[in-house]
């Protein structure tokens, strides 16, 4: 059996044992869904942070139980001291941009689904894809040991400013231990995804099965697609620098920290360095991660939402276009979050030009959504609520971005609460509704049983309402002034807006606690939900002409032969009530 | 939109005795693929170093000019032979060539060793100068992405060992690799004359 239709042909046999099957396992399946399970390891702490933090900002003087016992130093009575408020907003960054953002959208669900879409077997380079997996659950190790070790967790934020980050203790609690390794968990991230990228692009570019062009790709695989080229670029970058960064606080070097600098009244031992060098190194990374966050969102909700609305995508190829063009933007935009640098107003400009013309792309995005679901006879399933969610938060944390873009009014507004919810609606938020899409709409393909469909509608209410509820405000209190990164409000300034800190906690402990239909049904369905179809949301794409689970070789040897692109809705209704066509057609599967 | 209206698709059933005879296509070459991706992602990660050295040499009062160990030439000739002995190898397919390159692989690591140890002679620390130290961080990031390529290679000898045929496609991706060694070390090796 040569014929060239098994692209990916499997070179490792089906697993045996227990360890090989479920733990260490070179299939492209096992392995994104224990990316899924890390991430939802890592929510659920990151989440657990932004309660401590949001409820010392409600009532700063009232002690948190137990929250002692796990940092006497930081919460010595249980109050949270504005270092280690520091530290939990430090963590909370770093585990959320990193371990979930990342991880879920793009190394989670890409995994799972990239090969099946583009009709593969396995990715390209199986063992390279477990290694990539067990770096980054080794990189959040590294990184949670900080809650335990030496004086706590680092407090110079997920962006590491220098040369906080780079002096050492010094800097206060957390900047000795834990901000090492926080470089180090940062490098090995870089390196697992750079190893996942890697895989990711060889397999779309090369094991394509017959009659996949690249113009019949599904829309999710061409966002993880471009997502990964933009991760090969921007981890490669932010690798040496975190190594620059390690160099300087372990080795004595100066690459980032200035001369007669004076921290906790000692000058440090360090000169020449250039604090901004590490802003522009950490920012060229950082804002491609930013498109590394919410690209595979914008694929997932361009690949689900016709399924629903039972139309086309609008402007597929309009659509593509603006996902390279973002792709390829995100790279001249970096200095916009730099205007408070100190940086020459000119280079200000220079900055500010492109992020206007970035909105562009993601504003042609949004509407090609909207248009095809105007005037479709949209199925309100779990799913496409969170499509539809997604497309909400998205705009209302976008348009925020339009203001932000202008370093003049950015230099007002850069350092408040403004910032805060412009970031976590556009990023964070949307990120997350196209997570829960991604998980209510694959979850039956993933393990064979459907989701409960009522806890699902519950979870996006709420969810929905509560995001607004936490976030919505939060411009307010930019524009009211209020500062960020402080851990309490308590001057004669900022204490008129203590109660709309408190609303927001309620807000954000009842979205938390919205969370837990979603963990239940998740958990529940995977046992004892009733049993799924091959294609139980009448999609086209290859996933869905596969078994639920898929086989271990993702088509039980039988590669499809594809005929046509993923968004064939709404087409030869009427017949059998059948209005769409399978990328694969049954009677051209190839024969084994 | 397309207007394919096409009799409504089922999974995918049992195979039909009629269906038609499959078109042979080249096989895709994945490891060639990979090799060329990450080439791109180690430029850019070589870029970002030199973009930082720039900017951190530029500034810098405490820049420490030093002449460069002249072993580094030597060690320089050692790789490119090296390539050279791959290239007839991967022509040939000859596992011999690969086991010769493998060893002045070896020798150009360790001559790059012999290279920090006369700076280190000098009393020109990883901590002494952000010349140094860039010199440093160069030379072992690179001589890491060197050890890689050697893994590869023993990997290649060892397909070489096993039954079945010689392993062209792994030797093809291998020597792609050693040769972007070799560019890549020329251009750190320029970068380092001209500002160190």
């Amino acid at each position: 059996m040569t014929h060239a239709t098994v692209a990916g042909a499997h070179r490792h046999a089906p697993p045996q044992g227990f360890l090989r099957k479920h733990v260490f396992s070179l299939d492209h399946k096992v392995i994104g869904k224990q990316y899924l399970d890390l991430a939802l390891v890592a929510v659920c702490t990151g989440m657990i942070l932004s309660w401590l933090m949001r409820f010392h900002l409600a009532w700063p003087e009232t002690p948190i139980p137990g929250l002692a016992k796990l940092s006497p130093n930081g919460a010595a009575g249980g109050v949270i001291t504005p270092e280690y408020y520091l530290s939990l907003m430090t963590m909370h960054g770093t585990i959320m941009v990193f371990f979930v953002l990342t991880t879920a959208p793009f190394a989670g669900f890409g995994n799972y689904f990239l090969p099946i879409q583009v009709g593969a077997e396995d990715m390209a380079f199986p063992r390279i894809n477990m290694m990539s997996f067990w770096v980054t659950l080794v990189a959040f190790l590294v990184l949670i040991s900080a809650f335990v070790v030496g004086d706590g967790p680092p407090l110079s934020g997920w962006t590491a400013y220098a040369p906080l980050s780079a002096v050492g203790k010094d800097a206060g609690p957390g900047q000795g231990v834990g901000q090492t390794l926080w470089a180090v968990s940062i490098t090995l991230f870089c390196v697992a995804q750079l190893l996942g990228a890697l895989n990711f692009v060889t397999t779309t570019l090369d094991l394509r099965t017959k009659g996949m062009s690249l113009a019949r790709m599904p829309y999710s695989t061409w966002a993880w697609f471009i997502t990964s080229v933009i991760g090969l670029i921007a981890f490669a970058v932010l690798m040496p620098a975190c190594i620059l960064l390690i160099l300087d606080r372990v080795a004595g070097t100066s690459f980032f920290i200035p001369a007669g600098l004076v921290i906790s009244d000692r000058l440090q031992p360090h000169a020449g360095g250039s604090p901004l060098l590490w802003q522009h190194l950490f920012w060229f990374f950082g804002h491609p991660e930013v498109y590394i966050a919410i690209l595979p969102g914008f694929g997932i909700i361009s690949h689900i939402l016709p399924v629903f609305a039972r139309k086309p995508l609008l402007g597929p190829r309009v659509m593509i276009a603006c996902l390279v063009a973002i792709a390829f933007l995100s790279y001249t935009v970096w200095g916009h979050h730099m205007f408070l640098s100190g940086m020459n107003p000119f280079s200000a400009t220079l900055f500010s030009v492109p992020t206007l013309v970035i909105t562009i792309p993601a504003t042609i995005v949004t509407l090609l959504w909207i248009g095809t679901i105007y005037g479709a006879r949209l199925r309100f399933t779990t799913p496409a609520l969170f499509c539809l969610g997604f497309v909400s938060v998205f705009v209302s944390g976008g348009i925020s971005g339009f203001f932000l873009a202008q370093p003049s009014i950015d230099t007002y507004l850069h350092g408040t609460y403004f910032v805060v919810g412009h970031f976590h609606f556009v990023m964070g938020v949307a990120a997350m509704f196209g997570i829960f899409a991604a998980t209510y709409f694959w979850a039956p393909k993933m393990f064979g049983r459907m989701m409960n469909e009522t806890l699902g509608k519950w979870h996006f209410w709420l969810t929905f309402i509560g995001v607004y509820c936490v976030f919505m405000p939060m411009h307010y209190l930019g524009l009211a002034g209020n500062v960020r990164r402080y851990s309490a409000f308590t001057d004669d300034y900022l204490k008129p807006l203590i109660p709309l800190h408190r609303f927001i906690t309620v807000a954000a402990l009842f979205t938390g606690a919205a969370q837990l239909i979603f963990l239940f049904n998740l958990i529940r369905s995977r046992f004892r939900g009733p049993q799924a179809p091959d294609n139980p949301w009448e999609a086209t794409s290859l996933e869905w002409s596969t078994t639920s689970p898929p086989p271990f070789d993702n088509f039980g040897g039988r590669p499809p032969v594809v005929e046509r692109g993923p968004n064939e809705y709404g087409i030869g209704s009427g017949a059998r009530g059948v209005d769409y066509g399978m990328q694969a057609a049954a009677a051209r599967v190839s024969a084994r | 939109m397309t207007t394919v209206a096409s009799p409504p698709a089922q999974p995918p059933g049992p195979p039909t005795p009629a269906a038609p005879p499959v078109v042979e296509q080249p096989r895709p070459r994945p490891a060639q693929t990979g090799v060329w991706i990450a080439i791109a992602a180690i430029s850019m990660t070589f870029a970002a170093l030199t973009s930082a050295m720039v900017v951190r040499g530029s500034a810098a009062a405490d820049w420490r000019h030093f002449r460069l160990p002249p072993i580094l030439y030597l060690n320089t000739a050692l790789l490119l032979a090296s390539s050279a002995v791959l290239e007839a190898g991967r022509r040939r397919v000859a596992a011999h060539l690969v086991w010769v390159t493998l060893g002045l692989g070896l020798v150009f690591v360790v001559g790059q060793v012999v290279a920090w140890r006369q700076l280190v002679a000098q009393g020109l620390f990883l901590a002494t100068s952000p010349s140094s130290a860039f010199f440093y961080v160069f030379t072992a990031l690179h001589g890491l992405h060197v050890l890689g390529g050697l893994g590869g290679l023993g990997y290649v000898l060892r397909r070489f060992d096993a039954a079945g045929p010689a392993p062209v496609p792994a030797l093809g991706a291998a020597a792609l690799y050693w040769h972007f060694m070799d560019v890549l070390w020329l251009c750190v090796l320029v970068l380092l004359v001209l500002r160190v």
